[in-house]
């Protein structure tokens, strides 16, 4: 069986020519922002870039794959972790730092995925939970190389990228080009097969697909991305402590990429803009922002499980008819 | 490990037997995995504590996390859940939603210090068990959670509501058809299920103290447990907590930074083999 990752010359502008038009006029406006926005509204932007990035990974699985995953802040935060110490104790430079921290997400992404992918349904959730609980309680014990619960401060971003602007379209550009690589994942022969395994997996075993393997690549894919969004962090915060790694991580990336809608992808920056912006506000009049979270959590359950995007859909497909 | 060790473990197990009871009753009965099972342990050991410091007794504060837990357990259930009845990945996440608030809660009520439960004057000091001198209370801890396993066995076993708990585990929709009203069932094990969550906060506030994050630390060994033991299976909770709180304990003496890799490197091994557990079946 073959399992073409990387699509050939002629699919790579699968794009229809009204998307890229959309998709570049959205990027060049995203790129405009900086002119019109104060250099703490940059920072938000940026912020919101680096965890659309983390929600689409989710997304690859819970909306392409049918297999919701709360260990994904974990992966993240490994990565952030690593780019951290590489710089600060390591002394490496930030391109291999950030480099090295993708690697160690996604090796711990395959290990996730390879004990996961047995599981389906409430058990991947709980198994993923655990496992992400796993590197949270290592990165608050193991004081000695994460620094406990203090964390990690350090210089990560490079000399070039100080400016607040610099850095946000440094981020932009990464966010555009894994954005497209992640939509080109989900659309490519390997992603239609995803897709199958989540209607069906039953009917994809007996067509003679590997299910497990799938999952596998399917997961550690999902977990590259969500290191690529940590080493993004580990430059915008300069800073890492075991919240990065924590279930309330895993579970803001979760709820960003819901509140965008399961399997629109594109949603989860949607969905990041919303929850970020909704953190600011209620940050300016109170200190329980956990609980905020946790309501809007149980109300989206109960209202909106399709999500923002989801929901808009919805009505639009509705009032056309 | 010495014989110190094995009781360290063997009191941990009975604690984590008791929490992870209540969390697999609801699991493999109501099928939901209620996330926020480690935040109503926290709330009930707070509660439980602010009630025995305020009356001098420890019983009245097991009593009192067991009621309050268990009507915090009657609004999840019934003011949250039923809206989304039938959907296990919305359940399992308005129940994170609800862990999040509860947490949150409890930081705004009692602060981020960490608390201890008074242990009563009759369980303090040690005793001689097996050759070594062992703290009464951890002792008093280890029997509670055997008794809490003979008297979780009788009523599952030896009583209509049991029965009933049984039949609907196998198939629900059956005993519905029967003509038995399975909704109160349900309600009634989420609430035994909860005041267990309630009764392990107060026991376990005692020795391991109550501060901000136990919450999500006894979840992670909660889940272990039911993912070794399997769901809604009284027994593989039993097997199940024995080995974490073993592997645990083993872990702690040989590896202290690492304890937590010790209880999932067996965890792992299992679902390879057994993706539902020791003891599950498939739904």
């Amino acid at each position: 069986m073959t399992m073409p990752l990387t699509p050939t010359p002629s699919r790579v502008a699968g794009m229809t020519g009204r998307a890229a038009l959309i998709a570049a006029i959205i990027v060049v406006a995203a790129a405009a922002l900086p002119l019109a926005l104060s250099n703490y509204q940059v920072g938000l932007a940026t912020e919101v870039l680096i965890f659309g990035i983390l929600a689409m990974s989710i997304d690859i699985l819970a909306g392409f794959a049918g297999r919701t995953s709360l260990g994904h802040g974990a992966i993240f935060g490994v990565s952030t972790y690593v780019v951290v110490y590489a710089t600060t104790h390591g002394g490496l430079p930030p391109a291999v730092a950030f480099a090295a921290g993708v690697l160690a997400a996604t090796v711990v992404a395959a290990i996730f995925g390879l004990l996961a992918v047995r599981t389906s349904g409430v058990y991947f959730l709980l198994l993923t939970l655990a496992l992400g609980m796993i590197v949270w309680g290592i990165c608050l014990r193991w004081t000695q190389v994460t620094g406990g619960e203090n964390g990690m401060r350090g210089d990560v971003r490079p000399a070039v990228l100080l400016t607040n602007s610099a850095f946000y379209w440094a981020v932009l550009a990464s966010a555009a080009v894994v954005a497209f690589a992640m939509w080109r994942f989900v659309r490519s022969p390997f992603g239609l097969t995803l897709r199958g395994i989540r209607d069906s997996e039953s009917r994809m075993r007996s067509l003679g697909y590997n299910v497990p393997l799938h999952l596998f690549i399917g997961f550690t894919v999902s977990g590259f991305f969500a290191g690529v969004a940590g080493a993004l962090y580990a430059m915008f915060n300069n800073f890492v402590s075991p919240s990065t790694v924590a279930l309330a991580q895993s579970v803001e990336g979760v709820l960003m990429m819901i509140a965008g809608g399961v399997g629109t992808l594109f949603g989860a920056f949607v969905g990041a803009a919303a929850i970020i912006a909704l953190e600011n506000v209620v940050s300016a009049y109170t200190e329980r922002w956990q609980m905020v979270l946790g309501i809007t959590f149980i109300l989206i359950m109960i209202f909106a499980p399709e999500g923002i995007v989801g929901k808009l859909r919805a009505t639009l497909t509705r009032k056309v008819r | 490990m010495s014989i110190f060790q094995l009781l360290n473990g063997l009191t941990f197990a009975a604690l984590l037997f008791v929490v992870a009871s209540g969390f697999t009753l609801i699991f493999g009965l109501l099928r939901i995995v209620n996330l926020a099972h480690g935040a109503l342990y926290l709330f009930g050991g707070y509660i439980g504590f602010t009630v025995a410091v305020k009356t001098g007794s420890f019983a009245l504060g097991g009593i009192g996390a067991m009621a309050a837990i268990a009507a915090i357990g009657f609004v999840l259930d019934q003011g949250l859940l039923r809206f989304v009845r039938g959907n296990e990945l919305r359940q399992v996440l308005l129940t994170l939603g609800f862990a999040f608030v509860l947490n949150d809660l409890a930081l705004v009520i009692w602060g981020g210090d960490s608390f201890t439960v008074p242990i009563p004057q009759t369980l303090r000091g040690g005793l001689r068990v097996l050759g070594v001198f062992y703290p009464t209370y951890r002792l008093f801890v280890l029997v509670t959670g055997i008794g809490v396993f003979a008297a979780l066995w009788l009523l599952l076993n030896h009583t209509r509501l049991g029965a009933l708990i049984r039949a609907g585990v196998d198939d629900a929709e059956m005993v519905e058809a029967s003509g038995v009203n399975i909704r109160r069932v349900f309600l009634v094990t989420f609430l035994l299920g909860s005041a267990l969550a309630g009764l392990g906060g107060l026991m376990g506030g005692a020795f391991l103290s109550l501060y901000p994050s136990a919450d999500a630390e006894i979840l992670v060994f909660s889940l272990a447990v039911v993912i070794i033991g399997g769901r809604g299976s009284l027994v593989g909770v039993g097997v199940g907590s024995l080995l974490v709180g073993l592997l645990n304990t083993l872990g702690q003496v040989m590896f202290p930074e690492l304890a937590y890799f010790v209880i999932f490197g067996p965890m792992a091994v299992l679902l390879a083999f057994r993706p539902l557990g020791l003891f599950g079946r498939a739904a």
